[in-house]
């Protein structure tokens, strides 16, 4: 068994007549604008492969028109493919047929959208229960079930209430819910905090980490938010214009922008709250200063360090001390990589 | 240049010859069919017959207490119920129970046929964009060609009395609902199908969970347009042998009666203005998540 919980293999999309037709030339290297120009098809994802891993928060990224919400649609299969396979849990998705992918929809992965995809008509509850119903569950069970994961999201007392009536936070919340009742492995979240404001997009990450820490759900979680991203995500997969440009660990995807995109994208995030003491500990063979964990933010471990006399961290790993790090190098690592010289002196391990 | 100031239209002896060849087969075709043709409709002229004889049998009071109790069931209005109550009273102290009795039966059966056929080649049509480019001309005939053209084959097969009466108000009224259920179900939010989709739903629980119950506003205007037509055709399926409100209207034209045309025109109004107001508010009802937007 692989570590990857799906598995995106050789994934194009074109959109247009003859898109099978396109395949042979999108991999011979023709651009998007070309394409559309000379043949006047749409390239939508180009020899896309992805693992994404079980139980994790796994964050695909990019702006608008990169893909990301098409990406997203393969895996349960609302978008077709051109060509490509999606393996989940060792089954091509692709391969299956009506019947099962019916099946897979209502077992195996539920799905939040951007715009919340409430139905006007049903109340909260009823909403909740979508799945379950669907599913042929028992509307006395089901309906304990929604109210649990009402409970959960914290809308409780709100069960009868119409989505009109909820503000666009609660409305997602409803959604949250509504996907979680259905107990599928996968949640796929299309930009689902993207239509909030900025606090309640906070309150709903929050959520749903806090969430997650207990239910270690595999989370396919579509943004155009770097920060957003790099919060919650254990793996982070950026893709530009259907292709994927670089894919990583938040941390690595700071440190190591496989590109000038990349760069661009990360040069405006608080560094101090992506980067852990571990990614900056190197071994001085001293055990001097303040002892923390290597896995505090630098932003932490500032904090500390203000409130003590020390002005060096001896970065803890249970209880091994693994290397040092100075508040110099801390200043170092978050200050924004100057444009014109990106090599830094500071070693990272 | 007679080319040019004289259309050169076919010759007389011909198109003379085309309009009686056309004319001869249809009539062969009405001898030979009309029979099973009528046949066919039997059961639906039954059903006319004993609507309309249970209507008349019924004691009034009852009917008045009916008419009322529908209106409040409907509405959940006391004033619109009291209104339709007092409008029956009147329609029968003008002596005019019997046609309305006849007219309401017809109507009731009219549009209950016309919401069991629209409804469905609505959903059929709103599936397939094939299907509604070719349904949708047909529409614009069945509501645009003078109705004394469609009448004459009509009458020609049936004969005249209730059936072809039934058919030609039908014709006329069966177009809103058909074109307005298109119409909502395509007008239904993507996202929102999208949504069940991604749940796993298949086409029956997608189009009875979501879409039907949110195209609901476009479908309940369809079934009030398709009862105002019915009740406009009440005086031309009169003039078929339909008895109802229209028959006095008609001889009221033919005598110069203005008092027996206007009372028994303001009884199709009041009759018109109860169904409207009630399907409405129903309607309305139905769709009470549509009020109180931002009540939190």
């Amino acid at each position: 068994m692989s570590k990857y919980k799906i598995e995106i293999k050789n994934l194009y999309k074109i959109f247009g007549p003859n898109d099978k037709d396109m395949v042979e030339l999108v991999a011979n290297g023709t651009g998007k604008q070309e394409l559309l120009d000379k043949h006047g098809h749409v390239l939508g994802l180009k020899n896309v492969n992805i693992g994404i891993l079980a139980n994790s928060v796994n964050v695909i990224m990019g702006l608008s028109g990169s893909g990301k919400s098409t990406l997203i649609r393969h895996i349960n299969r609302l978008i077709e493919p051109t060509v490509g396979e999606i393996i989940v849990d060792g089954e091509n998705v692709l391969g299956m047929d009506h019947e099962k992918i019916r099946d897979f929809r209502r077992f195996g992965a539920s799905m939040v959208f951007q715009k919340f995809g409430l139905m006007p008509h049903r109340t909260v509850i009823e909403n909740a229960m979508y799945g379950l119903n669907i599913q042929g569950i028992a509307s006395v069970e089901a309906e304990k079930r929604a109210k649990h994961w009402l409970n959960r999201v914290g809308l409780s007392g709100f069960e009868d209430r119409f989505p009109a009536q909820l503000s666009g936070g609660m409305q997602q919340r409803v959604g949250l819910a509504r996907a979680l009742a259905t107990d599928a492995d996968i949640l796929l979240m299309d930009e689902a905090f993207s239509a909030l404001d900025p606090l309640i997009r906070a309150d709903m990450q929050t959520i749903l980490l806090d969430l997650q820490a207990e239910l270690h759900k595999t989370i396919v979680f579509i943004t155009h938010d770097l920060d957003e991203a790099l919060r919650i995500g254990d793996d982070i997969a950026i893709l530009r214009d259907g292709e994927l440009i670089q894919k990583g660990t938040p941390q690595n995807i700071v440190l190591k922008p496989a590109d000038d995109y990349v760069a661009d994208f990360t040069k405006d995030v608080n560094r101090a709250r992506v980067l852990t003491l571990n990614t900056l500990s190197h071994d001085t063979g001293s055990k001097e200063g303040l002892r923390l964990d290597g896995d505090l933010s630098i932003e932490q471990a500032m904090q500390q360090m203000v409130n003590s006399e020390y002005n060096l961290v001896t970065v803890m790993n249970d209880s091994t001390p693994i290397g040092q790090v100075s508040l110099s190098d801390m200043v170092g690592a978050i200050s924004r990589p100057d444009a014109t010289n990106s090599g830094s002196t500071t070693t990272y391990r | 240049m007679g080319f040019f100031n004289e259309f050169p239209a076919m010759e007389r002896t011909d198109l003379r010859d085309l309009k009686k060849g056309i004319d001869a087969s249809f009539k062969d075709f009405s001898r030979s069919w009309g029979e099973s043709i009528e046949a066919f409709f039997d059961p639906l002229f039954y059903f006319l017959v004993y609507f309309e004889k249970l209507l008349l049998s019924t004691p009034w009071p009852i009917i008045i207490s009916i008419v009322a109790g529908l209106s409040y069931w409907g509405s959940r209005s006391w004033r619109l119920s009291a209104g339709a109550a007092i409008s029956f009273l009147f329609i029968g102290y003008l002596g005019m129970w019997d046609n309305t009795m006849s007219t309401v039966a017809l109507i009731s059966v009219a549009t209950f046929i016309c919401i069991a056929l629209g409804i469905p080649i609505g959903v059929a049509m709103s599936k397939s964009d094939r299907l509604q480019s070719t349904i949708t001309p047909i529409l614009d005939v069945m509501q645009t060609i003078p109705i004394f053209v469609y009448l004459l084959p009509v009458v020609m097969l049936l004969g005249i009395g209730k059936v072809p009466g039934l058919i030609a108000v039908c014709v006329y009224a069966m177009p809103p609902i058909v074109r307005l259920t298109n119409l909502g179900l395509r007008l239904v939010d993507k996202e929102i199908l999208e949504a069940a989709d991604a749940f796993g739903s298949n086409y029956r629980q997608r189009l009875f969970s979501v879409q039907l119950p949110l195209a609901l506003p476009n479908i309940f205007a369809g079934v009030n347009q398709t009862i105002m037509m019915a009740l406009a055709m009440v005086v031309i399926a009169s003039m078929i042998g339909v008895k109802g409100l229209g028959v006095p209207v008609l001889q009221s034209i033919q005598n110069q009666y203005l008092a027996l045309g206007m009372m028994n025109g303001l009884a199709i109004v009041a009759l018109a203005i109860i169904f409207d107001r009630v399907s409405q508010k129903y309607g309305k009802r139905l769709q009470r998540h549509r009020e109180g937007g931002s009540d939190v």
